[in-house]
């Protein structure tokens, strides 16, 4: 099988390229690329005049509900969603039902998704059983069912010791430790900022230094443990420096930011929205500032969704009692190329946020970038194309966006992976 | 004379239901469907029903106590969260304006067996209500109520978010006993953090020309409040000569102890009102409480029945008695707009 993609704006940051080229691929790998190719027979041609083509985008951070609450999402149709936002690889979160936090469950993900997924899909485990923060997971047999790292994500693990064993442990597996931090005592499971928003909503607020307390423990154990410690969804400045801070010493620490935290303030949950209940919660504008800053310093690694599918009758709710989350891989990438159209970042910085850089993160030598013999994963967009936000038009079985009705620029025209078009939309 | 007679609308009656009625229908139309909060409504709005609660109660002294305003009118009392003043409050303001009325009161369990509080609602909206009182555990759930309905919803009090009749019926007793609200200190002391009667009088009484200070304990006085245009204080002391209304906020006693101060005496010490602290107010200034109260911890209790003589007088009573009135004003105002 061969597919010649001509024409097409190439951007690699890996490959330290960025200009027009052909590509040509065989058998699921990228042959090879130049200004232009000139091949005989090829099963397909995907003319992407105009467009640009990246490696396939690479998200840490998502929910795919199944198994346990496919009614939300399946892990079907949440790799449509990702192949509709230009992601290849997406790694799932192990707060299903049952818990993925043995390696029974970990096969059933990973055989369900080699079925049905359109998209690799890379399970990650649980830190504690059933997410309770009281006992270490099966961790290294997960390890040999194919998890990529640990997490309780959702759920914040209380138990210093506990987290100090989980990060020793999950070492010896070579598996990143992926944080949700969030010190529970401090902050209530809240879903809303404090500050002056909550005041007048009447709604109870989670502080920044409830994550910034869970930061820098977890920055502390990192060097204590030599674990890969990463943070997710961070949301507060004071995050930012911590990890600024433990980077410069030498901390094996990366992290993630989501496009809700960049683009959205607790000004979003004004009216009692609902989409906008998220744990870590929407912030002020200065967080949401300083995170934008971190990504044009090169201090954040990656900008990951968290999308969390809830069905309409989970949100439709007094604000208190709203499941907390929303979808986001059909909107990420429009929303992050705002920040190349704000001139914030260069297109290319943004490609290594989504896509090298998680491959790095990973540890997936052939994933992230577009050099001959890798794997061909990847994504053409059209930069200039505007579209709006229509939930309804979603992938996703669920339509919980805060984003609903904003209008984009920048749309996927085709998603590739393993060398076939999973998507299309021309 | 005593300050807070020296306004009170002396207009013979025929004059002022004239006044009053065109002054209602050139507001009806420019109000909004719910009546939510007091943060949008206009002092123009907030007047016109402090002028409408005025004239009922004049009628009521009077003798004429019933009206029609709601006649044919289905309204439907929710009380989600117990309640008997506001309830009674209400139940009686119905009444009075001769409402299709009944009230329930949803138990918990009943929401958790599967029904949402969507689908509870509109149930009851295809019953085609006209109005709809509602009293919430959760900031946000009137709000909520009102899009899934028709019917003019009216928020009788919503978790830590708002009480606008309260406040209404508070500003209305401050305006009945000083004569204006303009220029007049308010001062609320205790737990801001939860209280929607702070929220809904913060936003009142600044908007109609009056200023307000939130006393507590530094762990009660949320992050911004100032925000929306009260000043803070922990020095509940230094801040009581210069009140001219003083209302203490009830201490949830289950939900305080165990973290936003040490004991309720240790509370009772440094925010509650005593003879010392009554002594030190003007003579004119009010003594305000929006119940239940917690004798001896919020108010002495002498204070609270109000047998001290010769300084600040306790108007707790007066603000239930205008409570009615208030309510009445709102329900007839927004019964009319539907």
């Amino acid at each position: 099988m061969k597919m010649l993609i001509k024409n097409g704006h190439v951007v690699d940051p890996v490959a330290k390229k960025d200009g027009l080229f052909d590509l040509l691929i065989e058998d699921g790998k990228i042959k090879k690329w130049e200004k232009r190719l000139r091949v005989d027979t090829v099963d397909t041609i995907i003319d992407a005049k105009g467009l640009v083509v990246t490696p396939g985008l690479i998200d840490l951070h998502t929910h795919l509900r199944e198994p346990g609450y496919e009614y939300k999402e399946t892990i079907k149709t949440g790799s449509m969603a990702a192949a509709a936002g230009g992601f290849t690889t997406i790694v799932c979160m192990a707060n299903t039902n049952p818990v993925n936090d043995n390696a029974v469950i970990t096969e059933f993900i990973t055989k369900r998704a080699q079925e049905e997924a359109i998209v690799n899909v890379l399970p990650i485990g649980a830190i504690s059983k059933n997410l309770e923060g009281k006992a270490m997971a099966d961790i290294g047999q997960m390890a040999e069912a194919g998890i990529v790292g640990i997490s309780d994500d959702g759920r914040c693990v209380m138990d210093t010791a506990l987290m100090r064993k989980s990060m020793q442990y999950a070492r010896g597996f070579g598996l990143m430790v992926v944080s949700h931090a969030e010190d529970e005592c401090l902050s209530g499971h809240g879903s809303m900022n404090e500050g002056p928003v909550a005041t007048e909503l009447g709604l109870s607020g989670s502080p920044n230094a409830a994550e910034e307390l869970i930061v820098a423990r977890d920055i502390a154990l990192a060097e204590l443990t030599k674990a890969k410690l990463h943070i997710a969804h961070m949301s507060s400045r004071g995050s930012l420096e911590l990890v600024k801070a433990a980077k410069k010493r030498g901390v094996s620490v990366t992290c993630e930011v989501t496009p809700h935290h960049l683009f959205l303030t607790d000004e979003a949950v004004r009216g009692y929205n609902t989409n906008a209940s998220v744990r870590p919660p929407l912030r002020s504008r200065e967080d949401a500032l300083a995170l934008r800053r971190g990504i044009e310093d090169g201090f954040v690694d990656t900008i990951a969704t968290d999308h969390a599918p809830h069905a309409s009758f989970e949100k439709e709710v007094e604000f208190a009692q709203a499941a907390h989350g929303m979808v986001g891989l059909e909107t990420s990438l429009a929303l992050c190329l705002k920040l190349v159209q704000d001139r914030s970042i260069k297109l290319s910085q943004l490609i290594k946020l989504m896509s090298a850089n998680p491959a790095h993160i990973l540890g997936l030598k052939s994933k992230g970038t577009l050099k001959p013999g890798a794997d061909a994963d990847i994504a053409i967009f059209d930069p200039n194309e505007k579209w709006n936000v229509d939930p309804t038009k979603f992938y996703s079985k669920s339509r919980n966006t805060p984003f609903g009705g904003w209008s984009l620029k920048g749309k996927i025209k085709y998603t590739v992976v393993n060398g076939k078009i999973v998507y299309e939309n021309i | 004379m005593p300050a807070h007679k020296k306004k009170l609308n002396t207009n013979p009656p025929s004059q002022a239901e004239g006044f009053f009625l065109a002054l209602k229908e050139k507001f009806t139309g420019k109000l909004p469907k719910d009546c939510l909060e007091i943060k949008s409504l206009s002092r123009n709005q907030i007047e016109t029903i402090l002028d409408l609660a005025q004239e009922f109660k004049e009628k009521e002294a009077r003798g004429q106590k019933k009206h029609e305003d709601l006649k044919g009118k289905a309204l439907i009392n929710i009380f989600f969260e117990p309640s008997t003043r506001t309830r009674t409050s209400f139940e009686l303001a119905g009444r009075r304006l001769s409402a299709d009325m009944m009230t329930i009161a949803p138990q918990a369990s009943s929401l958790s067996k599967g029904e949402s509080l969507k689908d509870m609602i509109e149930n009851l909206e295809a019953m085609g209500p006209d109005l709809m009182v509602v009293r919430h555990a959760a900031s946000g759930a009137p709000g909520l109520i009102a899009s899934y309905t028709k019917a003019a919803v009216v928020n009788a009090g919503d978790g830590s978010h708002e009480h606008p009749t309260q406040a209404l019926l508070d500003a209305f007793t401050v305006k009945e006993k000083l004569g204006e609200i303009q220029g007049k200190h308010l001062v609320i002391v205790g737990d801001i953090s939860y209280s929607r009667v702070a929220r809904s009088n913060i936003y009142a009484f600044c908007k109609l020309g009056g200023k307000v200070t939130c006393v507590g304990p530094a762990t009660l006085i949320p992050p911004g409040i100032e925000k929306m245009g009260a000043k803070v204080e922990t020095d509940l002391d230094k801040i009581l000569p210069h009140a001219d209304a003083v209302m203490f906020l009830r201490i949830q006693k289950e939900r305080q102890e165990k973290m936003n101060f040490p004991s309720i005496a240790e509370y009772t010490r440094f925010y509650g009102m005593n003879r010392t602290r009554w002594a030190a107010l003007k003579k004119e200034a009010l003594i305000m409480h929006p119940g239940p109260i917690n004798r001896g911890v919020e108010i002495e209790p002498e204070i609270a029945d109000g047998r001290l003589e010769g300084g600040a007088q306790t108007v707790i009573l007066d603000q239930v008695k205008n409570g009615t009135a208030v309510r009445m004003a709102v329900l007839s105002l927004w019964g009319r707009s539907k």
